[in-house]
């Protein structure tokens, strides 16, 4: 289904110069980029340890030029891998060698933004922080605020259905998506969704947000705005032990209390983010950050319950921000703890499992025990309110065998998350990175329906291929080598 | 980030340490949102991201071309990625490491090596560059209004005070702003006046470097850097106790001399001494209690911050408290990070650049409609001034005539 076309990869590769020579003849010298020089650094998004040069760089300017560029691919049989801010934590942008990438950041304009509608209508190279930033003079903001919101762009927030600190209690991008314009493989424009609640026919919208660019090239979305609630207070707990922060985070969703946010970050994140923000973050084996938004009354009630919680599960110190800026500091330096990481360790490694929320204490043991068993030093920085798990394994790319260590102590995370009833991505999508553990989480039955739908919008597989979703053959071989080792990962699990 | 710098390479000082940066760095492209150039073409080429994996490839063996040094040429050394970067990666510094390469492999056209070195051979000499503004304002009437706007007019002056005190700091003149916005330092010398302080001006020191510097003319950048050195030592030793510098360019090039001049043994001792003395004026008169009269003065202000202020040497507010310390009423100004486009030579060199990020700075400067514009650079300043009819001052002059 997927990277089919290899009986002409090589005539593909040596027609580098042809092809861009044939698109030079409409558009500018400077939307082209084909010597390897300038390729180079387009050769992987935010995961760098899968590279690979693409075939060209195309950086069109208009909607019309997008879909000239895929009417010629879909003609010529050349794959197109699109591509926004290149933050993309699993190799979503990977370019494949025989293919086109397609730069979307030149789509920079906010078309429309409607404040008694709460509607934004942007292009996809719009940064998800502007959509907010341009919406505050009219008490809005868009929810949906992954931690590389500052850099990250809309359309790559659709294909990888981005979440964020405040989806716990406001939803993902697919929650707050309400159309998008999309490029078929070939060349159609086609409007999915609708700025109504419900639409009528099949919910193509949803389908389309989170399907990593195999579907189609978004090149309009249009999002919906909230009003900015009328008080915000964060506060912060500094516990002993992992598993006591792990359980103070059960008990305030018992409680009955949806916080805006809800994260934790262990010793070794919260030294990293503390060098870059100075945010006064106390030392401490682990730190809740949790966010609390409403009317006055309500914030006040559970502020109260939930410093209450925190002090009953054993938080050595409650604090609350007192001033906007404190709370911004504080959610910055989370927000900027993977990169922060950087400043103790050459390289990281993000995983990105979900898991039930009661199993937090329990799956952070079973990952200090595999840090152990690997060698690798792990930080934690995550979304613990709806149990999406961000283990940074520290590593070293220089020392050799340390990254394949690496991959393989993910790997056992990822298994872990999925045996406790979890599922190997949270938000930031499966990628080429996670495509193996796709085997894991799901049976060939429901791979095939996976497929089907890629048939259905792109026959030929010219999108993206190679991500998201493994083909049967690749299971295979998979399973088959962990058979062959002898330990075929968790036999027994019941697959959902 | 991975790395295979060469073998070569890695024997060398340089490629040590442009390794060591290139380790620090996580790839997740922060960066990119707040770099100008990149906000202007949407390229990961005119990215510090992409600029920095051009670094690398080029350090791990691949051939550089025009391409690569096209690409590290338009980069303005705004370091608005340094404030920006979480993982701390010294991108300026690799930078240089990487434009040095570049030099050394790629050929520029004739043309341009000659535009390159008329800059380097006239703009950091005070003298030279007197002359060149001289027969600019001379000639300005002949030539095209494109041209013409970017020759700054003559300017009124107040004389400079000359008092002895026995708090003594020494004036880094700062070579362009000597002759085209003479008042600043006058201004600086009367306002250290009245704290009690005795502006020494040192007439023997000269260009702080940076030109030569930005344009990977690094010995030559040393050779002025030593020639300061020599000239401020004897009064540093008889008690001056600070460098004051009142364009922030060259304050972030003063403050660097200790690694400039890391491998000379002669003068490092003296170069990181310096630097430690050498203050930004702002930072000296935020610690002082200030004489201001009474009144407020009823000027609106958008105030710039010069990327070599708030992002080369990490002062942040200063000027700001300073202003409505003296009464001034500050206008909202958007994208305060961004780069003006001046950037030493920049504006020269790189004009298809530079004008967009003028424009686009004048409309955000002058959107909540300021009566002026006040800055901390003189770059900064004539290049502002030759985009907006706005009046573009130093901000000590605006201190100053708050108190007199």
């Amino acid at each position: 289904m997927t990277g089919n076309p290899t009986p002409i990869d090589k005539e593909i590769l040596s027609r580098r110069n042809s092809l861009a020579a044939a698109f030079r003849r409409w558009l500018p010298g400077e939307c082209v980029l084909q010597t390897e020089e300038q390729l180079r650094p387009y050769e992987c998004d935010g995961l760098s340890v899968y590279r690979q040069l693409p075939l060209l760089v195309l950086r069109p300017r208009s909607v019309e030029e997008v879909q000239r560029i895929m009417r010629y691919c879909h003609l010529e049989k050349i794959p197109v891998v699109a591509r926004g801010a290149g933050t993309g934590l699993s190799g979503g942008a990977l370019p494949v060698k025989d293919g086109i990438l397609l730069s979307l950041a030149r789509f920079t304009s906010i078309l429309e933004l409607d404040p008694a509608g709460r509607i934004a209508r942007v292009q996809p190279g719009v940064r998800n922080i502007v959509v907010s930033e341009a919406a505050s003079a009219h008490g809005l903001y868009y929810a949906p605020d992954p931690s590389s919101q500052m850099a990250c762009t809309i359309g790559g927030n659709v294909a990888e259905n981005s979440g964020g600190v405040h989806c716990l209690k406001y939803g993902l991008t697919v929650h707050n998506l309400l159309e998008v314009k999309v490029v078929l493989a070939d060349g159609e424009l086609v409007t999915l969704g609708g700025t109504s609640l419900d639409t009528p026919g099949y919910d193509l919208l949803a389908l389309f947000t989170g399907s990593e660019g195999m579907l189609g090239i978004v090149v309009e979305a249009t999002v919906k705005l909230l009003p900015k609630p009328e008080r915000i207070r964060v506060l912060l707990g500094a516990f002993n032990t992992i598993e006591s922060a792990g359980e103070a985070v059960g008990e305030i969703i018992a409680g009955g209390i949806i916080p805006a946010g809800l994260e934790m970050m262990d010793g070794l994140a919260i030294r990293a983010a503390e060098d870059f923000v100075h945010a006064g973050y106390p030392q401490a084996e682990a730190i809740l950050l949790c966010e609390v938004d409403g009317t006055e009354e309500e914030v006040s009630e559970q502020l109260t319950a939930v410093a209450a919680i925190m002090h009953r599960c054993g938080a050595f110190e409650v604090r609350t921000a007192s001033t906007a800026e404190q709370r911004q500091q504080l959610w910055k330096g989370r927000k900027a703890a993977f990169p922060a990481v950087g400043r103790i360790a050459p390289d990281y490694y993000c995983m990105d499992g979900t898991i039930p929320r009661r199993h937090l204490p329990e799956v952070l043991r079973g990952i200090t025990a595999l840090s152990r068993k690997y060698g690798l030093a792990v930080a934690n920085v995550f979304h613990a309110g709806d149990g999406n798990l961000h283990p940074l394994i520290l590593y070293d790319a220089n020392t050799p065998g340390e990254l394949e260590r690496t991959e393989a102590f993910g790997a056992e995370i990822l298994a872990l998350c999925v045996a406790h009833g979890g599922t190997i991505t949270g938000e930031h999508g499966v990628g080429v990175e996670k495509i193996a553990q796709m085997c894991i989480q799901f049976a060939p039955p429901e791979l095939a329906r996976f497929h089907g739908i890629k048939h259905a919008f792109d026959p030929a597989g010219l999108l993206n291929p190679g991500k998201a979703v493994p083909t049967l053959h690749r299971c295979a071989e998979f399973g088959a080598m962990h058979v062959r080792r002898g330990r075929l990962p968790f036999p027994g699990l019941e697959r959902f | 980030m991975q790395t295979a710098i060469t073998a070569p390479l890695r024997e060398t000082e340089q490629g040590r340490e442009a390794d060591l940066i290139l380790r620090s760095c996580v790839h997740c492209g922060f960066c990119t949102a707040t770099c100008p150039t990149y906000e202007l073409t949407g390229d990961e080429l005119d990215g510090p991201r992409g600029r920095i994996y051009l670094i690398k490839a080029m350090l791990e063996g691949h051939s550089p071309t025009r391409a690569t040094q096209h690409h590290l040429d338009r980069c303005l050394t705004c370091r608005a990625c340094e404030t920006t970067c979480p993982s701390g990666v010294r991108y300026a510094r690799l930078l240089e490491i990487g434009r040095a390469y570049t030099e050394a492999h790629v050929q520029r056209p004739a043309s341009v090596r000659l535009r390159r070195w008329l800059l380097r051979a006239l703009l950091p000499h005070r003298r030279r560059f007197a002359a060149l503004l001289w027969l600019g304002r001379r000639v300005k009437p002949v030539i095209t209004p494109a041209l013409g706007r970017r020759i700054p007019p003559k300017r009124a002056t107040a004389p400079w005070t000359r008092v002895a005190h026995t708090r003594k700091m020494l004036l880094l003149e700062s070579c362009g702003q000597a002759d085209a916005t003479p008042n600043t330092n006058a201004a600086t010398a009367r306002v250290l006046d009245r704290l009690n302080i005795e502006l020494v001006r040192v007439t023997k020191a000269g260009c702080c470097g940076a030109m030569s510097h930005h344009m990977s003319a690094t010995e030559e950048a040393r050779q002025f850097a030593r020639h300061n050195i020599d000239a401020w030592w004897p009064h540093l030793e008889s008690g001056a106790e600070a460098l004051v510098v009142t364009a922030s360019g060259c304050g972030t090039m003063v403050r660097e001399y200790g690694e400039l001049l890391a491998d000379d043994p002669l003068y490092i001792g003296k170069a990181k001494r310096i630097a430690s003395l050498a203050r930004d004026l702002s930072e000296v008169l935020i610690r002082e209690k200030l004489p201001f009269r009474a009144g407020r003065p009823r000027v609106r202000v958008a105030f710039h911050s010069p990327c070599s202020l708030q992002h080369g040497q990490r002062v942040v507010g200063t000027v700001e408290r300073l202003l409505e310390r003296a009464g001034y009423t500050l206008t909202q100004v958007a994208e305060g990070h961004l780069c003006c486009g001046s950037a030493g030579t920049y504006s020269l060199l790189q004009p298809e650049l530079s004008e967009p990020l003028l424009q686009r700075k004048v409309a955000a400067l002058t959107g909540d409609r300021p009566d002026l514009i006040a800055t901390a650079n003189v770059g900064c300043q004539l290049h502002l001034e030759s985009g907006t009819r706005v009046p573009v001052r130093h901000w000590i002059e605006l201190v100053d005539e708050a108190m007199s």
